[in-house]
């Protein structure tokens, strides 16, 4: 086998192995949070009494709100109840089903992003979650009183466009990572940081064609000089040239606009699809004369909502963080293997959009009756 | 080239690990109660199903939103047929969340027909019977009534769940619940999923019907 041919394989080995590992991980976050002990049936045990409660109670705090809802109509003091119970229901939920957190977790992977951004997506993400429920029902319901079979049109319709969201957005990921891993593939050992110092003159190259301006992280990680830039590109930036340089922004980038506007896609991907149980409470909510007590419960469910995903997607972060310290250990072959990591996980953000689009995979769906 | 395929597999095995937990943790959005009669005709063959299914109150008063009333807060049967109309057929997309077996063959339904819905303490009810394509003897009928997806959740009420109408003395019709506990049917939905029978893990939603006649 020739030396090349085997430092693939081995690349793409510990990939897998690495991704296998972080969803694993992922699984066994969501099986902490939701408290469901993860395989091993040992049905109808007397331990499983308390899980078995734990997970009831998930279900059974959506069916209180509406309960509570209808208490807090006689006693204000209800609505208390009510934002305690949406938030304990939003932490809950987002444990189990849904695509925000598998993108936001996959795009932490795909695109090194730091913990801090993490944070923020998620936040950001189920903040805008919350907010399209709230339109939505304020629109159909409110304003305009349409029928139910309306609302779940529009939902469903929004779904779908959601669902192509994400396979655009992993299209683009897996485009943009594809390239770095091929070009990462291409470079024989011993010439990267040679490499390295070409890819950095094409680098600032490039740069003349941005109106926007970038900061430059460098940092030394053995032989291969690691230069450049990370960003989202505006729309009609097609092309991506990390060409196998390894770095991640600062929380400093944060602040500046560009920082903002690169995670936007993750934002919209994960934010447009409202949950339907949050339109079912919101319209509820109306029906009883209380919309603003439903409005607050949609928000503080997504606050909850957040927490989780945002727990998740530090996991994420850590298993990548992980990764590049072990890989880093390898001379060479390491990048390698960061960049097959960054192109798998932008592949299963693609795959998770057509599994979803073309009904492979069934994530909560809004079902009209 | 193996290194490919191990790739493969442990992109699988994330998808499905991500995907089997998500599967396994849903939980229902809708509740209903449900109330379910077999008809039989004279000569013992199996001809229809009729529903009488009761929404849970947060649910009712969704499918209620925008519908116009006399009185404000009752519904009559005529202003709520459209609305029964609507449900009749999203339900069929779900194949009417009702399943059939004849001897162990599965028989199929056509459109529903004297449908209605009914409004009473806050609570919608549909009616609505579900005519067998081709009419059939069995000595064994099994019919479960589920949602896969486990979005609505199906309980079948205390007093009378069932009732065979028009059926001969000696059938003798058994009723199962779903496995009450929610977890022991999560984790083995879990457990059906990696062993990639992921389609049925909603079997343990399922509350099963089977009625024999010798």
């Amino acid at each position: 086998m020739t030396p090349i041919a085997s430092r693939v394989m081995r690349g793409l080995a510990v990939s897998a192995a690495v991704l296998a590992a972080f969803a694993v991980l992922d699984g066994a976050v969501h099986a902490l949070l939701a408290q469901n002990p993860f395989g091993a049936p040992r049905a109808a045990e007397p331990q499983g009494g308390i899980v078995g409660w734990l997970l009831a109670k998930q279900s059974e705090f959506y069916r209180e709100i509406s309960a509570t809802i209808r208490a807090a109509k006689s006693d204000g003091s209800a609505v208390w109840t009510l934002l305690a119970i949406s938030f304990a229901y939003g932490i809950f939920h987002a444990a189990g089903p849904g695509h925000g957190k598998a993108v936001i977790s996959s795009y932490m992977v795909a695109n090194r992003e730091t913990a801090r951004r993490g944070i923020v997506l998620s936040f950001a993400s189920a903040l805008m979650q919350s907010l399209v429920a709230v339109l939505i029902v304020g629109i159909c319901a409110w304003l305009l009183n349409a029928t139910a079979k309306t609302m779940c049109g529009a939902e469903k319709a929004i779904e779908i466009a959601s669902y192509a969201l994400i396979a655009a957005f992993g299209a683009r990921l897996v485009w943009v990572k594809g390239g770095g891993f091929l070009r990462a593939l291409q470079l024989p050992r011993p010439a990267l940081a040679m490499a390295g110092a070409h890819q950095h003159d094409h680098d600032h190259h490039a740069h003349g064609h941005h109106d926007h301006g970038h900061q430059h992280h460098h940092r030394h990680a053995h032989d291969d000089h690691d230069h450049g830039h990370d960003h989202e590109h505006d729309a009609q930036h097609v092309h991506d040239e990390h060409c196998g340089h390894s770095h991640g922004p600062t929380p400093a980038e944060l602040a500046g606009p560009g920082g903002w506007r690169r995670g936007l896609g993750a934002i919209l991907t994960v934010g447009i699809r409202p949950c339907s149980g949050a339109i079912l409470v919101l319209v509820f909510a109306l029906a009883q004369g209380l919309f603003w007590a439903g409005i607050a419960a949609t928000f503080v469910m997504g606050l909850g909502t957040a927490i989780t995903v945002a727990a998740i997607a530090l996991v994420a972060v850590s298993a990548r963080g992980v990764a590049e310290r072990l890989s880093a250990a390898r001379d060479g072959g390491g990048m390698v293997i960061m960049r097959g990591l960054e192109f798998a996980a932008a592949g299963l953000v693609l795959l998770f959009g057509l599994g979803l689009l073309f009904g492979y995979v069934a994530a909560e769906r809004a079902t009209c009756l | 080239m193996p290194s490919l395929d191990r790739l493969i597999a442990g992109l699988v095995l994330a998808v499905s690990v991500v995907l089997g937990t998500a599967a396994a943790e849903a939980h229902p959005h809708v509740w209903i109660v449900a109330k379910s009669e077999l008809i039989y005709a004279p000569d013992g063959t199996i001809t229809a199903v009729r529903h009488a299914w009761t929404f849970d109150d947060m649910f009712s008063t969704y499918a209620l939103q925008g519908i116009e009333t006399k009185v404000k807060g009752a519904y009559s049967r005529e202003e709520l047929a459209p609305l029964a109309q609507t449900n009749v057929e999203s339900l069929k997309e779900y194949a009417y969340f009702t399943f059939a077996k004849g001897d162990g063959k599965k028989q199929k339904f056509t459109e529903p027909v004297d449908y209605f819905l009914e409004y009473k303490d806050s609570a919608l009810t549909l009616h609505f019977t579900l005519p067998v394509k081709t009419p059939f003897k069995a000595r064994q009928l099994s019919l479960e009534v589920f949602d896969p997806t486990y979005f609505i959740d199906f309980q079948f009420a205390e007093k009378e769940p069932i009732k065979l109408v028009g059926a001969a003395a000696d059938c003798k019709m058994q009723f199962e619940r779903p496995n009450d506990g929610t977890a022991a049917a999560q984790k083995l939905g879990e457990q059906n999923f990696l062993d990639g029978s992921a389609g049925n893990f909603a079997l343990m939603f399922a509350n099963k019907i089977t009625v024999d006649c010798p």
